[in-house]
């Protein structure tokens, strides 16, 4: 499988990356590289086998569910939260308006 | 007497135990070397010296009160950009986190505080951890203090971890942090002619570490010597309820049972590893290395590792999707940079932010991560990656009935020139081939010095042990470490 620029618009739109045409047309032979070399896994016969899950058997674990399990996020830590925001607002995180 | 920069970890620890010196002098002489060095090396991002010296000082009042000193005291490391520190700023090396500074300490980080050690500055590293040679940071090449005989030009510290590498090897950090997803402890160890361990996966805890490949990425010492990884491991490692992937199970104590008695330890030599065309060098250090365990006891079994050629192309799946997955948090919202453009929709902000602070490999893995995870190829790449994972783990379970340790060397070639192979992604990506399958079976691997090339650069010799067995290949190191004498270190030019 090959991509196209109209794909790579669309895997970098699903990305949320913009790119300019130029970089859409320098991305085009990088991406079909890599895919063309990596589609030689498809000759490794694969019968009855199961995809990874994990590669060090492990079970996982559920904390307990109670507030402030965690006393970093665990609530009443809304400054600490929005320090690093780049545009906090009224204790909020600010973004452009999304509704009309 | 030494300069307190040449000690190693151990002897730094036990001189400020025994008050020969205190760890405030040895605070001082590295902030002075890293002051010194980081202008032409840039192996760090920020420095922070005042951490130095509060750690020290620290030490200093605890032993004057005689009470219990931790199994780190004194000793000043750098740590890699990847993980999180409180109140310092923590980058990745991407634009896009620049300015972030965390309200919170890693797991990791916090356990070496807690053992004693003093932060010397943030170390730079390939863009989130992506990249063979420390090109892709935002933050500027590292450079490597070793350069070939006769020759100036610029050469790589290896990837991910460079600045580590980089620092260690230059003897401005007593140690320093890794992380490792494909190798990026253990290549850039063999660049540099300093030794690296990545524990099995699990063994660290990856909170607070940036997410680059999550299923992966797993964080360990890089040192001077064997013994260091061991007594900087024990420091490291151990269960951590907030990492979901963290392995529950005491931590051995490494260093104490350290030996390179290796009667009865049968070692591996893949047959598959090796590749047409191999490096002379890089063949003969290998052949070294097998007449060294030996020499140390151990039987050498020929293995076979079916998949080998595989693994590459495997991760070049797996680690891209695991990858678009953990950086889609990097929206401009929460932290870290945001990009608006005039009249910008939210969607604009986050493909504008987006565009303008990943670099140009991070955009790419991304991009190939969201194509492989794609409605209509998922199944295609990204299940028969995980397919083939499955076989790659098989064939080291396999061998491991065999034998109890595997030798390789680390990388294919010694360090190459700034430069020489940022152009081809797939060159690049060529450099971790015989990392790569031990990071996808998530056994623990080190990277040890074997020994100095045609053109005096160093090269590693690697060894992976099965699950758990941290033991097995750091006795195997040492054994390395005490027959092949490395002492070579890079000349001064800074």
């Amino acid at each position: 499988m090959s991509v196209a620029p109209a794909d790579v618009a669309k895997i970098a739109s699903l990305a949320r990356i913009r790119l300019s045409d130029q970089e859409v047309a320098a991305m085009v032979p990088e991406l079909n590289g890599i895919l063309a070399w990596v589609e030689q896994l498809g000759e490794v016969d694969v019968t009855g086998v199961a995809p990874m899950t994990a590669v060090i058997p492990n079970s996982l674990r559920l904390r307990d569910d109670v507030v402030g399990a965690d006393p970093l996020t665990g609530g009443n830590v809304r400054d600490a939260v929005l320090a690093n925001a780049p545009a906090a607002e009224h204790g909020f995180f600010g973004v452009p308006k999304v509704i009309e | 007497m030494t300069e307190l920069t040449d000690l190693s970890l151990a002897a730094i620890r036990d001189g400020v135990a025994a008050g020969d010196f205190t760890a405030t002098e040895v605070a001082g002489a590295f902030n002075a070397a890293v002051a010194e060095a980081n202008p032409a090396l840039n192996a760090f991002i920020v420095t922070t010296p005042d951490h130095a010296l509060a750690a020290a000082a620290r030490v200093d009042a605890a032993r004057a009160a005689g009470q219990p000193l931790g199994p780190l005291a004194g000793v000043p490391i750098g740590m890699k950009d990847l993980f999180a520190t409180r109140g310092v700023q923590t980058t990745a090396a991407s634009h896009i986190l620049e300015g972030f500074v965390p309200p919170y300490e890693s797991t990791v980080s916090q356990r070496l505080w807690d053992a004693g050690a003093g932060m010397l500055g943030k170390l730079n590293l390939d863009q989130f951890a992506m990249g063979s040679s420390n090109e892709t940071s935002a933050f500027g090449n590292v450079i490597s203090p070793w350069r070939a005989t006769g020759d100036t030009a610029q050469r790589a510290p290896g990837g991910s971890s460079g600045g580590s590498s980089a620092a260690v090897a230059a003897r401005i950090v007593a140690a320093a942090t890794g992380t490792d997803t494909g190798g990026s402890i253990r290549q850039p160890a063999a660049f540099t002619g300093i030794t690296g361990i990545k524990p099995t996966y699990g063994r660290c805890s990856r909170w607070g570490i940036v997410a680059f490949a999550s299923s992966l990425d797993q964080a360990g010492p890089m040192a001077r010597d064997v013994t260091d990884c061991a007594i900087m491991l024990e420091a490291m490692a151990g269960f951590d309820p907030k990492d979901s992937t963290s392995l529950d199970l005491p931590v051995p104590a490494w260093s104490a049972a350290l030996s390179d008695n290796l009667a009865g330890v049968r070692v591996g030599i893949p047959r598959e590893y090796r590749l047409d065309g191999m490096d002379a060098d890089v063949a003969a250090s290998w052949e070294a290395g097998i007449a060294w365990l030996k020499d140390a006891g151990a039987s050498v079994v020929d293995i076979s590792l079916p998949h080998t050629k595989y693994a590459l192309p495997t991760y070049y799946i797996i680690a891209p999707a695991e990858a678009s997955s953990n950086l889609a948090r990097y929206d401009g919202v929460r932290y870290g940079l945001r990009d608006l453009p005039d009249g910008a929709s939210l969607q604009d902000m986050y493909a504008a932010t987006r565009a303008a602070g990943f670099g140009a490999e991070v955009k790419r893995r991304i991009l190939i991560g969201t194509y492989v995870l794609s409605a209509g190829f998922y199944d295609a790449y990204y299940t028969q990656a995980q397919k083939v994972r499955t076989l790659i783990a098989r064939d080291f379970e396999q061998a491991f009935a065999q034998v109890d340790v595997i030798l390789t060397p680390t990388a294919p070639t010694s360090a190459f020139v700034l430069g020489e192979k940022s152009a081809d992604p797939l060159e690049m990506y060529l450099n971790d081939v015989f990392s790569v399958p031990a990071s996808l079976a998530g056994l623990p691997a080190m990277s040890v010095p074997a020994g100095l090339d045609r053109h005096g650069l160093p090269l590693g010799l690697h060894l992976i042990g099965r699950p758990f067995d941290e033991q097995g290949v750091l006795n195997a190191g040492l054994a390395i470490e005490r027959r092949a004498g490395f002492a070579a270190r890079p000349d001064k030019w800074w």
